[in-house]
């Protein structure tokens, strides 16, 4: 139809060749927005939404958790239960907000269309996805204090290795956060992002909270596979009177590690649902 | 004039302005043979859709400081194709070249020679203006003290310094686009393109936006693609327009040199009390060729005709039933139908 050839390939070539092309002189670009200060600005922005939005669900977490707590406290007297009982219950402050609530954000992120205001952003797909994980693992932090210490309390467990959680919360959470943002930015549809979300909270609660002797051999495997578990095990141990600290790095490896390859899973997902 | 402008059907069709000087004569974008199809049963939302050729073999040059407009129904096209612009979808065939960049090679260096004003807002929504304004000049690589100095500018130009600590969520729909019309603009870009960017806007928000993009155009010679279903701001801000009907470009040109297509012919729009009285000879045979909505028909008639209707309208037995009646000169949708275009959607506000 056109006088113009459509080719894409012979466009030097075309009969109207455009006034600018391919091989004069191109525009300088605008320089890209390097990782850390692109992260740190993504950081600040999902901080600042916490006023607005996630407050609420703040406390809904740690009501959550001190809750289940509190109703395990009919039944579990104290021992190696209580420790599970109160490191799961603190481990899944963390599974709430960076796993669920962080595959919800990104689906409904994902779903409305959202991604394009970063995809027309010259940012690292790194710096988005780690950014919004590294703030969602923030909101953790004073949920998971509050759920240990009342669950300490509540227990007569011993306060004085819960500095461990300054450990746990931001390996478990990169994990956690890594897992959701994956989970929120691969589902097909925003429906299935909340739902996965939802079953991964789930199964770090009843794999988290129960204690695992009590547990048969194939969920325990199940629960071997999820990482929320690796965190939960090292806060268990801090509880011991004299802790193996080697097996807690051990767990805490195991958090980072799943961390390091969810996260740039996320990454990747990001970089796929981002341009198409 | 043997610059090539947009290419429709088997026409060159030339642009008719020579306002801006050689500055503004360099192409900046060029587009040739954009195709792009939505397969059957997933749409862009992911709702079960027929197979959908959103655009169907599209060329089109924009020069250097130009405000270049997409006007078109809705679903005619123009989004998927300033998609393609942004480098956020990849054609099915064809080429998109930017400033001397090939964009379905390399898409991702759109972001760093566009600003880009979507449909969405979600990714800001949460955000206070002025966070989303900050937070959007750094991730287009501006450092921090930068990017707070432009946007308290940018805030101050749209006069939004008095929202500046309100999240997005809790303003009106027309504030809401112009705080991200705040955020496109953090960050200089040689090219602007922007999706309908006064949607909801009142008309002082819409002069700001006006005024800031007539501001960069004469100041730093910016580009400025615009995409409109908008009629009215077609034909008082655009320097050139290309019409697009179900992914194609259906005629490009100046407004006036579109319009110059439908000069000799005038719109009349009568209006009737009740029913028409159709027993009237002259009115039924009006109502043939007039377009009915509700009580209202619009006819585009040559002006001698018009003039013996209304004539005859007003000196017959049909005047008593005639309520009100206008007669106009033709607009940019009196082209787009005058083309054969076939959705309606263009709004005139």
């Amino acid at each position: 139809m056109t006088i113009i050839s459509a080719d894409a390939d012979t466009r030097t070539a075309a009969p109207a060749a455009p006034a600018t092309p391919l091989g004069a002189e191109a525009a300088t670009l605008a320089p890209r927005a390097r990782l850390l200060p692109a992260m740190a600005a993504v950081y600040r922005a999902q901080m600042s939404r916490a006023k607005v939005a996630r407050i609420p669900l703040l406390f809904v977490a740690t009501f959550q958790s001190v809750g289940i707590m509190i109703m395990m406290r009919g039944v579990v007297d104290g021992g190696p239960a209580a420790r599970a009982v109160v490191a799961g219950s603190s481990v899944l402050v963390v599974a709430f907000v960076a796993l669920n609530l962080l595959a919800q954000y990104f689906g409904q992120l994902r779903a409305s269309g959202g991604l394009d205001h970063y995809a027309t952003l010259p940012v690292p797909p790194a710096a988005v996805v780690l950014g919004a994980a590294g703030a969602y693992a923030s909101f953790t932090v004073p949920g998971t204090l509050v759920t240990a210490g009342i669950g300490c309390a509540l227990f007569q467990l011993p306060f004085a290795n819960l500095w461990i959680l300054v450990a746990v919360i931001p390996l478990a959470g990169a994990a956690l956060s890594g897992l959701g943002a994956a989970l929120g930015l691969l589902a097909p549809r925003q429906e299935l992002a909340t739902l996965a979300g939802q079953l991964g909270m789930s199964a770090a609660l009843l794999l988290g909270v129960l204690p695992a002797g009590n547990l048969p051999e194939p969920i325990r495997y199940v629960r071997d596979l999820l990482p929320s578990t690796y965190g939960v095990e090292a806060l268990i141990r801090s509880f011991d009177d004299h802790p193996d600290w080697l097996a807690v790095t051990a767990d805490l490896s195991v958090c980072a590690a799943v961390g390091l390859v969810s996260l740039a899973a996320a990454t990747w997902a990001y970089r796929r649902a981002a341009c198409r | 004039m043997s610059r090539p402008g947009c290419s429709v059907g088997s026409v060159l069709v030339s642009t008719g302005t020579e306002q801006g000087a050689t500055a503004r004569t360099a192409v900046v974008v060029t587009v040739r043979g954009l195709v792009k199809s939505y397969p059957a049963g997933r749409g862009r939302r992911g709702a079960a859709s027929p197979p959908v050729r959103a655009n169907d073999g599209i060329d089109l040059d924009v020069r250097g400081g130009e405000i270049f407009g997409l006007l078109g129904p809705n679903g005619a096209g123009k989004t998927t194709l300033v998609r393609q612009l942004t480098g956020l979808l990849r054609p099915d065939a064809g080429s998109v070249e930017l400033l001397g960049h090939d964009i379905v090679r390399h898409p991702e260096r759109a972001a760093r020679l566009v600003g880009y004003l979507g449909q969405e807002s979600s990714a800001l929504d949460e955000l206070t203006v002025a966070l989303a304004a900050e937070t959007t000049g750094r991730l287009r690589g501006l450092d921090i003290r930068a990017a707070r100095a432009e946007r308290d500018a940018v805030l101050e130009e749209l006069e939004l310094t008095a929202l500046a600590s309100r999240p997005l969520k809790r303003l009106s729909g027309g504030e809401r686009r112009l705080a991200c019309f705040a955020a496109a603009l953090v960050g200089e870009r040689p090219v602007l393109v922007l999706d309908e960017p006064t949607t909801a806007m009142d008309p002082v928000a819409r002069r700001a936006v006006w005024a800031a993009v007539d501001r960069r155009r004469a100041e730093r010679g910016t580009t400025v693609l615009l995409v409109t279903h908008n009629v009215i701001e077609a034909e008082t801000v655009l320097d050139r327009v290309a019409v697009i009907d179900e992914g194609r470009v259906i005629a490009c040109d100046t407004p006036a040199g579109l319009k110059a297509l439908v000069a000799d012919e005038v719109r009349l729009d009568l209006v009737w009390r009740d029913e028409p009285p159709l027993d009237v000879p002259g009115v039924a045979a009006l109502r043939e060729t007039a377009r009915v909505t509700g009580r209202r028909w619009t006819l585009r008639l040559p002006q001698q005709r018009a003039r013996a209707v209304v004539a005859e309208l007003t000196g017959g037995p049909a005047f008593t039933a005639l309520d009100d009646f206008t007669l106009t000169a033709p607009s940019l949708e009196d082209v787009y139908l005058a083309l054969g275009g076939r959705r309606k959607g263009l709004v005139k506000a």
